[in-house]
């Protein structure tokens, strides 16, 4: 198995923990809570009750038939569109809350870009009666208005971020400003397998139940491994769990979908992975879209989830090794997914995973294939950006 | 005095040099790219005429987690402007001020151009030393190696949070100066100084003979003279940022700048 990384959090040259010494204490702190709830049983039963009875696990995989006789394919989903809340993100933020909660941590802190990771955080304060701010970028409150108004609903203050390119990145700083002032009582829970030591390894931790899952459903289902997995990849949490209970299992192709925005040519994309260059960005060396200078570059996607410019560490090196393949797919194609999927299935993907569905039309596959695709949202969020972007 | 000065850095020297004259080190902070570039060599000459004892010039990044609003926007400016990392370095060439020049940025920046290319460029452009926020000892080992090769002083960050045998191991990792960060947050001019820097700076001087210079949140020189009761100096930011993009412009600004600098140089004469 693969191990856990070293103390500095390797995933072999990428990770680690570049953060301003004041967080450091912190950080260890965390390190030490996870590494003894992990260990700790009652801890496990907890969150596997959270699993059953707060957000609906295990997901179904669901058979595509009507795609699958359009491909040639066998084609699954696994369904985190359906855990409460509607995408993977809650089974991140219960497992967070329950460690914040041994920790004596009163505040919560996220950052959110599609509002999933918020609505998630906004959702389990609300359980643990615990303070929430969540801070976002003005560009993403005004496409994902929807998800504004559910985290304020659940009691969660929205903190709108209007500095640099107003989107995840730079809610993603104004998050660790926070914690760095209010580090005694505050926990911070990041939403995806990005940052700083340990929260790529903890976040992994927390969404690999997701392929576990799958890896026991299809073996029932067809008594073998899929030929590949498809993931959506914007930091790249809902992959790296899924892919992580298949990487031992070397002749499973794993296949990342990164947001291409308006096409690699043009720049203005969001795919670190296929064009971008190792930096530090948030706490960790990872592939960063960045210009020669080390400043980072704006990016663009029609998917506030995606609209990302760096990668969880663990992604960087499956790269850099050819154990995971990344694949840029344009708004255009994406948006086509999310067609084609509400059409063909009667299941309405956020506009993330439709990019992983759009890797279905893009890229060969021998026939009869046997696929699995991270159904990782619903497109409630999306809707009204949809609305305006589809002429129905 | 120079025989004392033999074989030391230009900041210990600095540090030295103050200690014979009874006096405390005032640091100002600017960030390099603005006010815009070409100005750069007159403000740190004016900051050296105002009394600064040592200079931190800002390299601007356009994420600094550890910046406050001030500093950001500040750095956004500079990037607005097409500030490169090589124009910064010829400014404080050209500048060539009598007082000891230091970098503060983040590490991203100095890693794209390679430890090492970055180490020797800031050492030619004349500058002492280098400060990268979110660099931690544990993470600087090659930080560490190309400062050195490049006869550059490290400093590195030390914080209310930090444990003694963190603040052992930042002592270890520093040769220039340590950087004694005031209060848990980030940087930005305040009303106040919290009172358990005292504290902080006396639990750093338990682990090292270093000089310790405090900063974060300093703007007024009572401030300064808070701070230099106990440490050997105070890094003035936000406030000097604030004043200079109020204040500096076109052939004007000079005397502001100095009158500000020399306040709280005096602050620093305990």
């Amino acid at each position: 198995m693969p191990s856990a990384p070293r103390t500095q959090g390797r995933f072999g040259l990428y990770g680690g923990r570049y953060v301003p010494e004041t967080l450091v204490p912190a950080l260890d702190e965390l390190t030490q809570a996870f590494h003894e709830a992990w260990n700790d049983p009652a801890f496990r039963a907890e969150l596997e009750g959270h699993h059953r009875k707060t957000i609906g696990r295990p997901t179904p995989l669901t058979y595509l038939p009507r795609i699958s006789d359009e491909t040639g394919l066998r084609v699954y989903a696994k369904r985190e569109d359906l855990c409460h809340g509607g995408a993977h993100k809650l089974n991140n933020a219960i497992g967070q809350m329950l460690l914040a909660m041994r920790m004596g941590k009163t505040r919560i802190i996220a950052e959110t870009g599609a509002g999933q990771h918020g609505v998630a955080t906004a959702t389990v304060c609300a359980m643990f009666g615990l303070k929430c701010v969540v801070y976002m970028g003005e560009d993403d409150i005004k496409r994902q208005e929807l998800n504004v108004f559910r985290m304020r609903l659940l009691g969660a203050e929205v903190r709108p971020v209007g500095s640099g390119t107003k989107t995840l990145k730079d809610a993603t700083n104004e998050a660790m400003r926070d914690w760095v002032t209010n580090v005694g009582d505050t926990h911070y829970i990041v939403g995806s397998c990005v940052g700083p030591h340990p929260y790529p390894f903890i976040v992994r931790e927390f969404q690999k139940v997701v392929g576990e899952e799958t890896r026991e459903q299809i073996l029932a289902e067809e008594n073998r491994l899929p030929d590949a997995l498809l993931a959506c990849v914007g930091g790249g949490s809902n992959a790296i769990g899924f892919f992580y209970p298949f990487l031992e299992d070397k002749a499973v192709r794993l296949i990342g979908a990164e947001a291409g925005g308006e096409g690699l040519a043009t720049g203005r994309h969001a795919a670190p992975l296929c064009e971008g260059t190792p930096g530090v960005l948030h706490g960790a060396y990872s592939y960063l879209m960045q210009d020669d200078e080390g400043q980072v570059i704006p990016t663009h996607s029609i998917s506030a989830g995606l609209d990302y410019p760096g990668v969880g560490p663990e992604h960087s090196s499956l790269k850099d090794s050819g154990r995971a393949e990344y694949h840029a797919v344009t708004d255009e194609e994406a948006l086509d997914a999310f067609m084609w999927l509400s059409r063909s299935e009667g299941i309405i993907p956020a506009f993330e995973p439709a990019h992983a569905f759009a890797l279905l039309k893009k890229l060969p596959f021998d026939a009869d294939s046997l696929l699995i695709i991270n159904l990782s949202g619903r497109g409630d969020k999306d809707m009204e950006t949809a609305s305006r972007v589809l002429e129905l | 005095m120079s025989g004392k000065l033999a074989g030391m850095s230009a900041i210990a020297g600095r540090f030295a040099s103050l200690r014979d004259r009874g006096e405390k080190a005032l640091v100002p902070f600017v960030t390099g790219g603005d006010p815009p570039i070409e100005h750069l060599p007159m403000i740190l000459r004016t900051l050296e005429s105002g009394g600064a004892d040592l200079i931190e010039v800002g390299l601007p990044f356009s994420d600094p987690i550890a910046d406050g609003p001030t500093i950001q926007a500040s750095s956004q400016r500079s990037l607005d402007r097409g500030t490169r990392l090589e124009d910064i370095f010829e400014a404080v060439a050209k500048a060539s001020v009598g007082v000891p020049v230091i970098y503060m940025g983040y590490t991203n920046v100095a890693l794209r151009r390679g430890f090492g290319r970055f180490a020797k460029g800031a050492r030619e452009s004349g500058a002492a030393g280098a400060l990268l926020s979110d660099l931690t000892p544990e993470e600087a080992g090659d930080w560490q190696a190309a400062a050195k090769e490049a006869g550059l002083d490290t400093v590195f960050l030390v914080a209310p949070t930090s444990t003694n045998a963190r603040i052992e191991l930042a002592c270890g990792a520093t040769t220039g100066f340590v950087y004694c960060v005031s209060r848990t947050g980030v940087t930005g001019a305040e009303n106040r100084v919290p009172a358990d820097v005292r504290e902080t700076v006396a639990r750093v001087k338990r682990h090292t003979s270093l000089p310790v210079c405090v900063g974060f949140g300093i703007s007024q020189p009572e401030h300064v003279r808070m701070v230099c009761e106990v440490a050997d100096g105070a890094v003035v930011g936000s406030h000097l940022v604030n004043l200079l993009a109020e204040t500096w412009r076109e052939g004007s600004g000079r005397e502001k700048l100095q009158e500000a600098v020399a306040g709280l140089k005096a602050a620093s004469r305990i």
